[in-house]
């Protein structure tokens, strides 16, 4: 994999910030975007902008192919049965909401569990908070490890039953832990639950076969993977989207509507109320193809040594506590002692040096951590190994910096 | 920019009210509570002030956070004793003033140290940590 051509078809990459050259170390946060991408959507303003789905004129064609095709690319990139499993949505946010809103309220009663992580994103925790409490079911954690990770076992001592979900990122966006996903769906199928991915960290980084995981949904994010912010996926098994009711009501849905009552379009329109995110996934769509053309083997094999390098300098580091499992993801979070990591993340971004601080949006993580926040280096197919050079000279001179004023 | 610009922000009488805070701790008998916290990354403060006949005669605060929500806080409540509610949220509008760059004049309106957080202004993403204790303070003198 070359990666200095990679890094240089993303333009931004090719700035400098407080007079230092970028190293963007935040892509768990948004990655950024491709030329092909930035082409792809300007094309689409430029050439084809119209309305999908209803025009009879030559753009609205255009644009209804393209939005179409780039389902179809979706269903290809997942390996999902039929396009018609593929639902377009805000991001992972909003796919997740929809399964909370739509199945788990019609599904879930007063004794029933949903099952959860303390890993969780708080997209993949408030929403079942929320269809727990609208319907009286119960929502329960599987205990993590203390190196941050899940056992089967515990999986299997968790999910009872009685429950009836079970929701689960595939990558945590804090620690880098991978979960096993396909071990912890065929456990939630035998106890008779619907298994719910998370995928916003796993999509842009690992191959994903929802044939082969076998889950029931699966929701990621573009703006993570290359694409535009705006647009993402939820992906369902067919038989259990038939039986949804849509969760948004209005225009592109429907079938019939007559003065007192309406039907719904078929899969998947039937959940795309309003006028879709179609630049979103025209740019999904170039993203899709950006990635293919360099093969995610060897974007997951770049980051893994990544990972692996960061670990190993970061560690060199008097007085750095790093968090998470030995085998992680391309992202390390970790503390320097004495430095809120807001402040490391204002020295390292006065070296041009961009890394994200706060709780992640994982506060019962921070809690399970016993920490308020951490910062987080997160790494991507344009890194290299100079980037995490230059973060830890970045947090050698933080270090000395904040040992003085103090 | 480089780290020497970084002293524009950490200046050094921040550092030391962020080491010693004055006023860390917990007001015995009634005071005004006040919890808040900063959703986006995670700091929270709890102020509390003793207030008679609208003069704050006593101001203390516990939390976490970084140097500048700490020291902030620190200098906000050595700045308020003493003072009243009407003037304590006057400073607070002040303050409000110098994050967004504007100078005030902080010796009339007696703010102490507070001066030395004017450097934040130029850190945009850091002024929320800046006005989180101000702010906690304000909530407090409208349901005083």
């Amino acid at each position: 994999m070359d990666v200095k051509a990679i890094k240089e078809q993303f333009p931004i990459l090719n700035q400098e910030v407080n007079g230092h050259p970028l190293v963007y170390l935040d892509s768990s946060a948004t990655s950024q975007k491709p030329l092909s991408v930035i082409e792809a959507v300007n094309t689409y303003y430029r050439e084809d902008n119209s309305n999908v789905h209803r025009g009879v004129h030559t753009l609205g064609t255009r644009a209804t192919d393209k939005y179409e095709g780039a389902r179809e690319k979706v269903r290809a990139f997942i390996n999902a049965s039929s396009a018609a499993e593929i639902i377009f949505t805000r991001g992972t946010t909003t796919a997740i909401n929809l399964v909370a809103s739509s199945y788990g309220r019609a599904n879930l009663k007063p004794g029933d569990e949903i099952v959860i992580t303390p890993m969780e994103h708080h997209s993949n925790i408030i929403p079942w908070q929320q269809a727990a409490k609208a319907t009286g079911a119960t929502l329960k954690y599987i205990p993590l490890q203390s190196d941050g990770t899940i056992t089967l076992e515990a999986v299997r001592e968790t999910v009872t039953a009685n429950t009836k979900i079970v929701a689960m990122t595939q990558v945590s966006n804090v620690l880098g832990t991978i979960n096993p996903i396909k071990e912890v769906t065929k456990i939630a199928h035998e106890q008779g639950a619907v298994m719910v991915v998370d995928g916003a960290q796993g999509a842009p980084h690992l191959m994903v076969d929802v044939a082969d995981l076998d889950c029931d949904f699966y929701a990621f994010s573009g703006h993570k993977m290359c694409a535009p912010t705006g647009i993402g996926v939820l992906y369902g098994k067919r038989e259990l989207l038939e039986n949804m009711e849509p969760i948004e009501f209005g225009g592109e849905m429907i079938d019939f509507v007559n003065l007192y009552d309406s039907t719904w379009k078929e899969l998947p329109w039937k959940f795309e109320g309003g006028t879709p995110i179609i630049a979103g996934a025209i740019g999904l769509a170039a993203a899709i193809d950006f990635l293919n053309e360099i093969g995610h083997e060897n974007i997951l094999d770049h980051e893994q040594k990544l990972a692996d390098y960061a670990m190993e300098q970061l560690r060199t580091i008097d007085g750095i506590s790093i968090y998470g499992p030995e085998k992680r993801a391309g992202l390390v979070t970790f503390n320097l002692d004495d430095v809120h990591p807001h402040d490391t993340a204002t020295a390292l971004d006065a070296e041009g040096i961009a890394v994200r601080a706060g709780h992640h949006c994982a506060q019962p993580l921070m809690k399970w951590l016993d920490v308020t926040a951490t910062a987080r280096a997160s790494f991507y197919l344009y890194n290299t190994e100079e980037d995490i050079d230059r973060l830890v000279e970045g947090l050698l001179k933080t270090k000395e910096y904040f040992g003085n004023v103090f | 920019m480089s780290f020497s610009n970084l002293d524009t922000l950490y200046r050094q009488v921040i550092m030391d009210h962020y080491k010693n805070p004055r006023n860390r701790g917990q007001i015995e008998g009634d005071s005004l509570t006040i919890d808040m916290n900063n959703p986006t990354c995670g700091d929270r403060i709890q102020l509390q002030m003793q207030v008679e006949n609208g003069i704050v005669k006593d101001a203390k605060f516990e939390g976490e956070g970084c140097s500048i929500s700490m020291s902030s806080a620190s200098m906000m409540t050595q700045a308020i004793k003493g003072k009243s509610l009407e003037q304590a949220v006057k400073m607070s509008r002040a303050f409000s003033e110098m994050m967004l760059g504007n100078e005030i004049d902080t010796e009339e309106l007696d703010m102490g140290d507070i001066e030395a957080l004017q450097g934040v202004s130029k850190f945009p993403a850091r002024i929320k940590c800046a006005t989180l204790a101000w702010k906690a303070m304000e909530k407090g003198a409208l349901e005083d």
